[in-house]
């Protein structure tokens, strides 16, 4: 399993043709406390760069961006019930949603995270 | 480049707050903390126990002259002349129009007025007034000054812990101030605040600021908050916020704010807009401020569209999610057919319809204390 990140703070682990995606945990402390996540439901599809979910903050609302293209084959259920999880768990229980690739070459552009950590590093 | 990339100066308390972990965000012009442990925690503590915020974006003034009363009642729809000494009362600046400039608060000092206006506004406020007052009114902003709100329900309890002065501090009742020492650094105390809890504000030598916080916050019951929870707790007080709630656009009367046009002044008029907000009072406004409690979980924000079947009939002004309430609430503006409460209407948010029913405001009890101790 090999975990890529971007620009905008999505995370995206990767097992073959599946992967897993979520909001790191520097996204999760500029948001804040999360009160809402909006997760596309199985069978979406989702383009890379484009808006895939809503995260809502007691401040404001926020696009997730999905760092790939793909088909959505779960959304994490469990947010919806306590979206707090993205504030304490967001590289674990606080996953948003799961997606079958559509052209793992997408992902060569993403970082490593020892280029993330870099990168948060000099915001 | 958005308002929020403008030059944010700072304020007195700048290396306070971020040697305490705040995240600063420009506000009203001003570097100010947003939050330090976060929003929700910070709002809870408040409603429990003590919070301290550095309001001191806001523009304090005094006004002083001869005919001072009857020149601050020709720009101020409020009873002025009957304010007692150590009095507070909420007022609005209004336009010609009635349309609302600013609101705020002004007490009665021994030979001046005090008043506290928005710190977003407070350039537009000063030159208004200059404009506005005769020549024999001095007004002068007190740049060198801080304003701290202590506010909660064991603010009483551990200001009273550090303030000395010629009374104790329970002869304060809400919207009552006097002056009073706070770790030996003077200080105008008020009985007052924005979150809807019984607490104070205090007014103090920018220099001295830092030695007041720092000892407020030594007192077990208080820790620092932030804009975030400030906001979140005014609008479950049901307080309208300037700038998105009120603006020039908005009366006294469409804004559900005519408690602040006292009984003598709607029998005289003579304050600017009288002729539009004595008529709106008489028979009622086109569209009126009311809170909404929203189904469900997602927040319906600033802007979001408020609709009756197929219908607008009105724009949420401000919403979020109520840490206390532990729910979406809103403010906003409706036509008034669908202003009464229990009326059912609907916001869209992000092309969803959420079900929406008008409340009476504050979501939260005011637990105001009115009598002097606490």
């Amino acid at each position: 399993m090999t975990t890529y990140f971007t620009q905008d703070h999505e995370w995206i682990s990767v097992e073959g043709d599946s992967a897993t995606v979520g909001i790191t945990d520097y996204a999760q402390a500029q948001l804040g406390d999360v009160v809402f996540v909006e997760v596309p439901p199985a069978g979406t599809e989702v383009a890379k760069g484009k808006e895939a979910a809503v995260v809502e903050s007691v401040k404001a609302a926020s696009d997730v961006y999905a760092p790939v293209s793909g088909t959505v084959t779960e959304g994490n259920a469990a947010l919806e019930a306590d979206p707090a999880l993205v504030n304490t768990s967001p590289e674990g229980e606080g996953w948003f949603f799961k997606l079958k690739l559509a052209d793992p070459a997408e992902l060569e552009g993403l970082m490593d995270e020892t280029a993330y950590k870099a990168f948060v590093a000099g915001l | 480049m958005s308002a929020d990339d403008q030059i944010a100066e700072p304020l007195p308390l700048d290396m306070w707050h971020r040697s305490r972990g705040a995240r600063m965000v420009p506000f009203a012009g001003y570097a100010m903390p947003i939050q330090y442990e976060g929003i929700i925690a910070e709002h809870t503590w408040t409603r429990e126990h003590a919070g301290l915020f550095d309001v001191s974006h806001m523009g304090q003034l005094t006004l002083s002259g001869e005919g001072l009363d009857d020149a601050l009642e020709a720009v101020l729809p409020a009873d002025v002349k009957s304010l007692a000494l150590g009095r507070m009362r909420y007022s609005l600046l209004l336009n010609e129009s009635g349309g609302i400039i600013d609101d705020l608060m002004f007490s009665r000092w021994p030979t001046k007025i005090y008043m506290v206006v928005n710190g977003a506004v407070k350039t537009g406020d000063i030159a208004h007034l200059r404009a506005h007052l005769p020549a024999a009114i001095t007004l002068e902003h007190m740049t060198e000054r801080a304003l701290l709100a202590l506010q909660g329900p064991e603010a009483f309890a551990a200001l009273a812990r550090v303030t000395t002065g010629k009374w104790d501090l329970s002869v304060l009742s809400f919207m009552m101030g006097g002056p009073f020492q706070i770790g030996g650094v003077d200080a105008w105390i008020s009985r007052s605040g924005y979150t809807g809890e019984d607490g104070f504000e205090i007014s103090v030598d920018a220099d001295q600021v830092e030695k007041v916080a720092d000892l407020l916050c030594a007192q077990p019951e208080v820790k620092p908050i932030g804009l975030g929870a400030r906001d979140s707790l005014r609008l479950e007080a049901g307080l309208p916020l300037y700038g998105h709630d009120l603006d020039t656009r908005t009366d006294p009367v469409s804004a559900d704010l005519t408690f602040a046009i006292s009984k003598r002044r709607r029998a005289e008029g003579g304050f600017p807009g009288a002729d539009l907000i004595l008529k709106r009072l008489a028979e009622g406004a086109p569209t009126k401020r009311v809170g909404f409690a929203i189904e469900g979980r997602l927040p319906a924000r600033e802007g979001a569209e408020i609709f009756a079947g197929d219908t607008k009939v009105g724009t949420v002004t401000s919403g979020g999610f109520a840490p206390t309430v532990n729910a979406p609430i809103a403010m906003g503006y409706v036509e008034a057919p669908h202003a009464a409460p229990g009326s059912r209407l609907e916001i869209e948010v992000r092309g969803k319809r959420l079900a929406a029913t008008v409340t009476p405001m504050p979501f939260v009890p005011h637990r105001y204390v009115r009598k002097g101790a606490a």
